[in-house]
């Protein structure tokens, strides 16, 4: 191997490829029967972090930044001036295959501009994937990106190999879309996610009739949109994320906040903060939607269509809805367990086992593990007295602001002057 | 007053499992537990040996397990390999609750000692999923691939059905530095070694005359890869530390210089 050139690649294309946040290795079935290398059938593994605080569970890079298209939000566009390289299939192979062997990944997830046409790239991403299976007897995580417009074959080929396959729709809006990336149509990028969806529908029922049908995409499919590039709102974002959720059975809507690469009139201005808290909330809201079994109306709607950025969704909710509280830690079902602030899907399967054997209290509470500075002014239970018999949805807030330290505090303190 | 006993035990889970045998056996009231290498502070309190004896450990063993959960076993045995000191007492107190009650405790967590149990399981846990992705293997020049670790508890066993699965088509060494024990899966089956570390140069993760060129260049382009993944505008170092524990880095490649 030429080291030195490869090192140089590596850096160019690795560097390409971080703005795609997807790092998930987990919710495979490729368990590693037949002495190969590798399997995936457990959780997904976190090797490091980088000192942003992103996981490194794969190693992620494009087989080339060269692009045909010039899409504003992407640093790999065709206008930009950056220096260009194009990873050769077998290096893309050898480097996943070193790295794994040392326990440094969990597998690869390989991206790509796109050269000469859609169908082109694609076939060369899957003749990595095809190379990993076959030629190496790898069992570890392929992430494969489904390149917008590629051909239902390609696509049908590329779920044999690969674990996840992805298309990132990268704008929330079509209207967006159109302004930042003129030259893609929108349903260029819904239409490999339909052959995806529709092929993983298609296995899990000849599965249960023939057992060796192969598998496809046993990880599913994700997307991503970028936030803060167009100026929509939290409820635009969400209700784009929940329509993937729903119809196209995404396993995974990932947020990423806005990183300004170079001037554009059409985006924000270099320079600009990424809005880092917006993301956090949106990830909150998103995981609200798929395990504590809100609605998107429940939490953004016409007349709250954006998110509160000093509390959290959840407990944004319950001050707007104070006639559901307070709840009744020893009685109330699962499902209302899970609405109350500070109680997290851990706490609630906890409180669920220990009210078997007795009465709980505070004390208990606290022990278990429950967020109690912002639980206890939405909770009765064992303990006398019920913290917010007199105090009002406003009170509440700022006694819980009062008594906690955020870790983004700091960035919003100035805008705190309206209580 | 009962008089107070304290054990010795040789410090295996069997051993353990004995203890608690005696305990019934003999009916006695006992205030601490003791693995080899901790001594017994207990001034008032007869200090004894217990012999391991495995039927007398299955015996307890299978007890316990007509009452509870997978759970509760998986919790038990991962809160012994916690080491903690005193972890041995309140695994005594949780086997006295459930022989008392006749029945699994598991899920009562507002009882101090199952809480306990589960935390200390968890934090063993925890560190079992931490050493399967720090751990990072370096290739000999006879063709091993070689780690070393030093898990706060003892996490070697619990690892060794992950490793075994995932690289086995390699032959590969895990070796526990603090405890002296490691595991080698010879391309059939893994298995548990010591090895004689007199001196320092000795352990091959010190010293890199026991690697050929390319095992270096792929450290550097790991390396490499690491540092350019890194999005600059979005540095959190305080995130990074809470993921990355300062004392994991010394497992970490990437996280240490380019130098050598």
């Amino acid at each position: 191997m030429m080291f030195d050139r490869i090192k140089e690649k590596l850096e160019i294309l690795a560097d390409a490829a971080k703005y795609d946040v997807s790092c998930s290795s987990s919710g495979s079935k490729r368990s590693n029967k037949n002495k190969g290398l590798g399997n995936s059938d457990g959780m997904g593994i976190c090797h490091s972090y980088t000192e942003d605080g992103r996981c490194v569970s794969l190693l992620k890079i494009l087989l080339t930044n060269h692009c045909i298209f010039d899409c504003a939000y992407c640093v790999t566009r065709r206008s930009n001036d950056i220096q260009r390289a194009a990873f050769k299939v077998q290096e893309v192979v050898d480097l996943t295959i070193n790295f794994y062997r040392r326990n440094y990944i969990e597998g690869l997830f390989l991206s790509s501009g796109i050269f000469k046409d859609p169908d082109f790239t694609m076939e060369r991403l899957i003749q990595v994937a095809k190379k990993l299976r076959l030629e190496e007897n790898f069992n570890g995580y392929i992430h494969l990106k489904s390149i917008p417009g590629t051909s239902d074959e390609l696509m049908r080929e590329a779920g044999l190999y690969a674990d996840r396959l992805s298309v990132n729709i990268e704008i929330p809006t079509i209207s967006g879309l159109k302004k930042l990336a003129p030259e893609k149509d929108h349903s260029d990028f819904i239409k490999p996610m339909e052959k995806v969806k529709n092929e993983i529908i298609q296995y899990k029922s000849e599965k249960k009739i023939i057992k060796s049908t192969p598998i496809y995409a046993p990880a599913g499919q994700s997307t991503q949109m970028i936030v803060g590039a167009t100026g929509e709102s939290d409820r635009e974002v969400m209700l784009s994320a929940n329509h993937y959720y729903k119809n196209y059975n995404m396993k995974r809507v990932y947020y990423s906040g806005y990183v300004p690469i170079r001037s554009d009139p059409r985006l924000p201005s270099m320079g600009s903060q990424v809005p880092l808290l917006r993301e956090n909330r949106l990830y909150q809201t998103d995981w609200l939607m798929r395990f504590y079994g809100f609605k998107v109306e429940e939490l953004l709607n016409q007349e709250f269509p954006n998110l509160d950025i000093e509390v959290d969704p959840k407990l944004s909710w319950a001050l707007r809805n104070p006639q559901h509280f307070p709840i009744d830690i020893n009685r109330a079902e699962k499902e209302i367990l899970m609405r109350i602030p500070g109680v997290g899907l851990k706490s609630v399967s906890k409180i669920l086992d220990a009210r078997k054997y007795r009465k709980l209290n505070y004390g208990h509470l606290k022990a278990i593990g429950v967020a109690f500075n912002r639980a206890r002014y939405f909770i009765i239970c064992d303990s006398r007295g019920w913290e917010s018999s007199d105090l009002d949805s406003g009170k509440i807030k700022s006694l819980i602001l009062r008594n906690s330290v955020g870790k983004f505090r700091k960035e919003y303190t100035s805008q705190l002057s309206l209580f | 007053m009962l008089p107070t006993t304290s054990l010795n035990y040789d410090g295996t889970f069997n051993g353990l499992l004995t203890c608690i045998f005696t305990n019934y056996e003999e009916k006695l009231k006992i205030t601490s537990i003791n693995p080899p290498d901790i001594k017994n502070g207990d001034l008032f309190s007869e200090s004894r040996e217990v012999i391991t004896d495995t039927s007398k450990a299955q015996r307890v063993w299978k007890a316990f397990k007509r009452y509870v959960s997978n759970k509760s076993l998986k919790a038990v045995y991962y809160a012994y390999l916690s080491e903690n000191p005193g972890i041995e007492l309140e695994i005594l107190k949780y086997f006295q609750h459930t022989f008392q009650h006749k029945k699994c405790i598991h899920g009562d967590f507002a009882n101090l000692n199952v809480l306990q149990i589960s935390q200390t399981a968890k934090k063993v846990g925890r560190e079992k999923h931490r050493m399967e992705a720090f751990v990072r293997f370096q290739l000999t020049k006879d063709n091993i691939y070689f780690a070393t670790i030093e898990p706060d508890f003892n996490v070697l066993p619990l690892i060794k059905k992950h490793f075994t699965s995932r690289y086995s088509d390699q032959q590969w060494i895990i070796y526990d530095t603090r405890r002296k024990f490691g595991l080698y899966y010879d391309l059939q089956k893994t298995k548990v070694i010591c090895i004689d570390f007199s001196e320092k140069k000795d352990v091959p993760a010190e010293n890199k005359n026991f690697f050929g060129n390319t095992e270096l260049e792929y450290q550097k382009l790991w390396q490499n890869y690491f540092k350019a993944t890194t999005i600059k505008s979005r540095i959190n170092t305080r995130l990074h530390n809470q993921h990355v524990p300062k004392r994991y880095w010394k497992y970490l490649i990437e996280k240490n210089s380019l130098s050598n």
